[in-house]
C-alpha cells in the first residue's frame, strides 16, 4: 500500500470496509431501481427505525462475538423482555418499573450464560442453546401462551416519528448505545480484555486478565441490550408476544458477522455490526419495493453473508 | 549478596507422573542463575509454580524472606515475579502496545489511557531492542510480526512490569536471531546489574556460560546439583543432567545392538528441506529396516520436520524423494494421534476404510492388528477407555493398517508408562526387521541410543550427519544438540 498512506488510516483494510461498500452499492442500485418510492426519505427512515431492534442487540452480540462466544438466546429475551414488561404494566406497575424489571431480567440470564460458559464450562453454542429454549419457555408460561394485551403507555412513542421530524427516538437511542458500545470496547480495559480473550484466552489469563469475570460480564451486556431492543419490540409490537421474535438471534448474528467480526474471536466492530444490520434491512425493503418475491429476498440475503464473509477471508489473507 | 527467591522441597504430581520430587532453589538479587535439565527434567513446572500457573502440592518458595504463593499469574507478577514462558503467549489480533500493558492497561477516569500506552510501549521496547526498536510499530497487529520479534514483544512485556524482583526467562533465545540475543545478553546482563535476580533456563551451554552466574541442575525433578558456573566443565554439566544414563546407554550400545536386520533399499531421501519457518536446512536418506533416529531440543524444529516430510506443512525449498507410502504418528496423541471418542476399530481402520464398512470385516482386520501389537483391548472398547501405551499402540496399528511402509513418528513413547514404552520400543524394532522404515523422533535420547540404527542431531532447524548408534552416546547428543 505504498504511497497510499493517509497517515496510516487504512480504511480499505479495515473490517467494516466492505460491508459499507456493499451498503452503498446496493442501496444506490434499489434508488436507481425505484426512485419513486425506495429513493424517498421516509423510506431511509422507514428502514432505520426497522433496523433498532436488530442493531441494538447486534451491539452486544459483538462483544460476546468478539470475545469468542456465541449467544443464541437474544431472540427468547426479546420475547421474554416483551412478555415481562407488558406482564408487569398489565399489573398496573409504573412504566419506569416495568421497563427496569424487563431489563434486569433478561441481564440476569445473560449472566447466568456467562456462568455456563465459565464455572459450568460448557460450550456457549450449547450453553445458549439451552437457555435460548429454557426462556422461550418461561415467556410463554408467564404469558399463559397467549399475547398480554396491556396499555403500553406511550411506549410506542419510541418507535413512532414526531410530528416535526423523521426518526423516532429509538433510532437515536439506537445510535447512543452503538457511540457508547464502541467507546466501551476501545478506550476502556474492559474492551481491550475482551479483545484479548478472543484473540488468545490463555495468554491473557497468563497476563492477568479476569478472564472468568469478563465473560460472564459480556453475556450479561448481551442480556441487558437484549433487553433493550426487547423494549423497541415491544413498542412496535404494543402486546407482549411470547411467540415474537423467533430466529432473531440468526438476523443478529448474521449483522455481526457481515460486519466484519469473525466467529473464532478476537475480531469485530460495532460500526461493522450497524452496517450488517442495515444492510439486510435495505435489501429486504429494496425487494419488497421492487415486487421480487419473498424465496428471493431470503436467497438474496444468504447470498450476501456469503459474499462478505469470502470477502473477509480474501481481506485477511491479502493483509498477511 | 542477599538470597531474593529460595524455593525448597518442592513438589508437584500430575495424576501418577511426579513431575517435581524434591526441588532446592536458592537464586540471589543481582545474579543470572541457570536452570538446566533435559527434556522433562521438570524445568517448566518450576517454571509454571513459579509463574502462579500451577500450584505446588508440598514445599515452599519465599520471595525476599517472605512465603510466595501466587493463586494466578497476576498475582505472581504483582509480588514482582515475571515470566516469560517459552511457548508463543501474545494475542495476534492486539496490538504490540495493547500486548505490552495486557492486565495492567493504565487508565484515566475509567477510559485506557492510550499515550501512557504508547510511552510504556516505546520505553520497553528500546529496553530490550535498543536502536532496532524502531523495526517494530507499536500500533501493528501483533500476530502481523516475525515469531522472533513476537518473543521480544514478551520479553519486554515482562520487563515493563514495574517493582519486578525475578525475572524468569523460559528459553528465550531459541527462535532469535543471532544479534537480537546478542542484545538480550547485554540486556540481562544489566538487569542483574540493577539488583534483578534472573533465572535463565536454556539447553544451550555456552550461552549459560557466558551469562549466568551460578547454576541449578534438575533431573527426573529433583535438585541434583547446585553451584558458580565458572566451578564446573561443560561435560560435568552434561553428566549431571543425564546422570548415570550416560554410561549406562553406552555400555548397552555396542554389544545389544540387533546385527541382523538387514537393510534394504532406500525409500525417503531429503535433501536440503526446508520449511516455512523451520526446519531449515534437513538432508537424509533412510533405507527399509533400519531406525534413523532424529535428536532435537524444543524449539529445534522437530515436529516441523516430521511434517514437512510427511507434507502437512508448506515446503520452502528442497527436495523430498518418498518411495513408498508414508504413514505419521502425532507428538499429539489426544489431538491428532487418535480418536478418542472412537472404538478402537474405527481407528485402527480410520486410514483405509472401505465405502461399505461391514462390521465383521472390521472386526477381524482390528483384532489381526491387537493380535500383531499385542493391544490389551478389543475392538469394540472405546480408545478413551484405553491407557496411553494402548492408546499408542492402536495409533500405530493404524498406519500399519493403512499399508505405510515408511512411519514417520514424533515421539512415540510420550506420556506412556516405563513398561509400554520397552513394547513400543521393542515393537518398532520389529517392524524394521519386517522392512519397514522408520523415522524417530525424540527428546529423550537415551531411548534414540536404545532403539535406533543411526541418530542425526537438529539444530535450531538445521540436521547435521546421521551416525551410527555406536559412536553416539546420549551425553554426545546433548552435548551437541545443545551446542551454540
Amino acid at each position: 500500500m505504498s504511497g497510499l498512506s493517509l497517515g496510516g488510516f487504512r480504511p480499505w483494510r479495515r473490517a467494516w470496509f466492505a460491508p459499507l461498500v456493499t451498503l452503498f452499492a446496493v442501496y444506490a442500485l434499489f434508488v436507481f431501481l425505484a426512485p419513486e418510492t425506495f429513493g424517498r426519505a421516509v423510506n431511509l427512515a422507514t428502514m432505520l427505525r426497522q433496523t433498532t431492534v436488530v442493531a441494538i442487540a447486534a451491539v452486544g452480540m459483538t462483544f460476546i462475538i468478539i470475545q469468542g462466544g456465541i449467544d443464541l438466546s437474544v431472540g427468547s429475551m426479546v420475547a421474554l423482555t416483551t412478555v415481562v414488561v407488558a406482564w408487569k404494566l398489565k399489573q398496573g406497575s409504573s412504566v419506569p418499573v416495568a421497563l427496569l424489571l424487563g431489563i434486569a431480567v433478561v441481564t440476569a440470564c445473560g449472566a447466568l450464560n456467562g456462568l455456563g460458559t465459565t464455572a459450568l464450562r460448557i460450550t456457549p453454542f450449547i450453553v445458549t442453546l439451552g437457555s435460548m429454549t429454557i426462556l422461550r419457555g418461561a415467556a410463554k408460561g408467564l404469558a399463559n401462551e397467549q399475547k398480554i394485551d396491556a396499555d403500553i403507555r406511550g411506549l410506542d412513542a419510541l418507535v413512532t416519528p414526531p410530528e416535526n421530524g423523521l426518526l423516532p427516538p429509538g433510532v437515536y437511542v439506537a445510535l447512543g448505545i452503538a457511540l457508547a458500545g464502541a467507546a466501551l470496547l476501545h478506550y476502556t480495559r474492559f474492551g481491550r480484555h475482551v479483545f484479548a480473550i478472543g484473540s488468545n484466552e490463555a495468554t491473557a489469563r497468563l497476563c492477568g486478565v479476569p478472564v472468568e469475570r469478563t465473560k460472564i460480564l459480556v453475556y450479561a451486556l448481551g442480556g441487558a441490550l437484549a433487553g433493550i431492543a426487547g423494549l423497541m419490540e415491544l413498542a412496535t409490537l404494543t402486546v407482549g408476544d411470547p411467540t415474537d421474535s423467533e430466529g432473531l438471534e440468526l438476523q443478529v448474528i448474521a449483522a455481526v458477522v457481515v460486519g466484519g467480526a469473525s466467529l473464532s474471536g478476537g475480531e469485530g466492530s460495532i460500526g461493522g455490526a450497524l452496517v450488517g444490520a442495515f444492510l439486510m434491512t435495505v435489501i429486504k425493503t429494496g425487494c419488497t419495493h421492487l415486487g421480487i418475491p419473498n424465496w428471493v429476498q431470503h436467497m438474496l440475503t444468504g447470498a450476501i453473508i456469503l459474499t462478505a464473509a469470502a470477502l473477509d477471508r480474501f481481506r485477511r489473507r491479502s493483509s498477511r | 549478596m542477599r538470597t531474593r527467591l529460595a524455593v525448597s522441597g518442592l513438589a508437584k504430581t500430575f495424576g501418577a507422573t511426579r513431575a517435581l520430587v524434591r526441588v532446592d532453589l536458592e537464586v540471589h538479587a543481582g545474579e543470572v542463575h541457570a536452570v538446566l535439565g533435559e527434556n522433562g527434567a521438570g524445568k517448566s513446572t518450576l517454571m509454571g509454580v513459579l509463574g502462579g500457573v500451577l500450584a505446588a502440592d508440598t514445599g515452599t518458595v519465599l520471595l525476599d524472606g517472605e512465603p510466595f504463593r501466587p493463586r494466578s499469574p497476576g498475582a505472581a507478577r504483582d509480588a514482582g515475579v515475571s515470566v516469560v514462558h517459552q511457548e508463543l503467549a501474545i494475542c495476534p489480533h492486539l496490538s504490540v502496545e495493547d500486548n505490552l500493558v495486557l492486565g495492567r492497561e493504565p487508565t484515566r477516569f475509567g477510559l485506557v489511557d492510550r499515550k501512557a500506552v504508547r510511552a510504556t510501549a516505546e520505553k520497553a521496547l528500546r529496553e530490550v531492542l535498543g536502536t532496532a526498536a524502531s523495526r517494530i510499530d507499536p500500533a501493528s497487529a501483533a500476530g502481523s510480526l516475525s515469531v522472533a520479534d513476537q518473543q521480544l514483544v514478551e520479553i519486554a512485556r515482562a520487563l515493563a512490569v514495574p517493582g519486578t524482583r525475578v525475572l524468569v526467562l523460559d528459553e528465550p533465545t531459541s527462535s532469535l536471531a543471532k544479534d537480537d540475543a546478542e542484545r538480550l545478553f547485554v540486556l540481562v546482563r544489566a538487569l542483574a546489574e540493577r539488583g534483578l535476580a534472573v533465572l535463565y533456563v536454556s539447553h544451550f551451554l555456552d550461552e549459560v556460560r557466558r551469562l549466568c552466574d551460578r547454576y541449578t541442575v534438575l533431573r527426573d525433578g529433583i535438585t541434583v546439583g547446585s553451584g558458580a558456573i565458572a566451578d564446573v566443565g561443560n561435560d560435568d554439566l552434561v553428566a549431571q543432567m543425564a546422570g548415570d544414563r550416560s554410561r549406562r546407554t553406552t555400555a548397552r550400545a555396542g554389544d545389544e545392538k540387533p546385527s541382523a536386520r538387514t537393510l534394504g533399499d532406500v525409500v525417503l531421501t531429503a535433501s536440503h528441506l526446508a520449511g516455512t519457518r523451520l526446519p531449515s536446512d534437513v538432508s537424509f536418506e533412510l533405507r527399509r529396516g533400519e531406525i534413523l533416529g532424529i535428536a532435537g531440543l524444543v524449539g529445534s524444529g522437530r515436529t516441523e520436520l516430521l511434517r514437512a516430510v510427511f507434507g502437512l506443512d508448506a515446503v520452502r525449498s528442497g527436495t523430498l524423494d518418498a518411495r513408498a507410502p508414508m504413514g505419521m504418528l502425532s507428538e499429539d496423541r489426544k489431538g491428532e494421534g487418535i480418536a478418542l471418542a472412537l472404538s478402537v476399530a474405527d481407528n485402527v481402520t480410520l486410514s483405509r476404510m472401505p465405502a461399505v464398512v461391514l462390521p465383521g470385516a472390521q472386526r477381524r482386520a482390528t483384532e489381526a492388528r491387537i493380535d500383531e501389537l499385542f493391544i490389551k483391548a478389543t475392538p469394540e472398547q472405546s480408545a478413551l477407555e484405553l491407557s496411553g501405551g494402548n492408546q499408542q499402540k492402536v495409533a500405530l496399528a493404524r498406519l500399519l493398517h493403512q499399508g505405510a511402509d515408511v512411519l514417520l513418528l514424533d515421539e512415540p513413547t510420550r506420556g506412556v508408562d516405563v513398561s509400554s514404552k520397552a513394547e513400543i520400543l521393542a515393537l518398532l524394532e520389529r517392524l524394521a526387521a519386517g522392512g519397514k522404515a522408520i523415522v524417530m523422533v525424540s527428546s529423550q535420547f537415551a531411548e534414540l541410543v536404545h532403539a535406533c540404527d543411526r541418530v542425526a542431531v537438529l539444530r535450531r532447524g538445521v540436521l547435521g550427519p546421521a551416525r551410527p548408534v555406536a559412536e553416539r552416546t546420549e551425553a554426545m547428543l546433548l552435548e551437541e544438540a545443545s551446542a551454540p
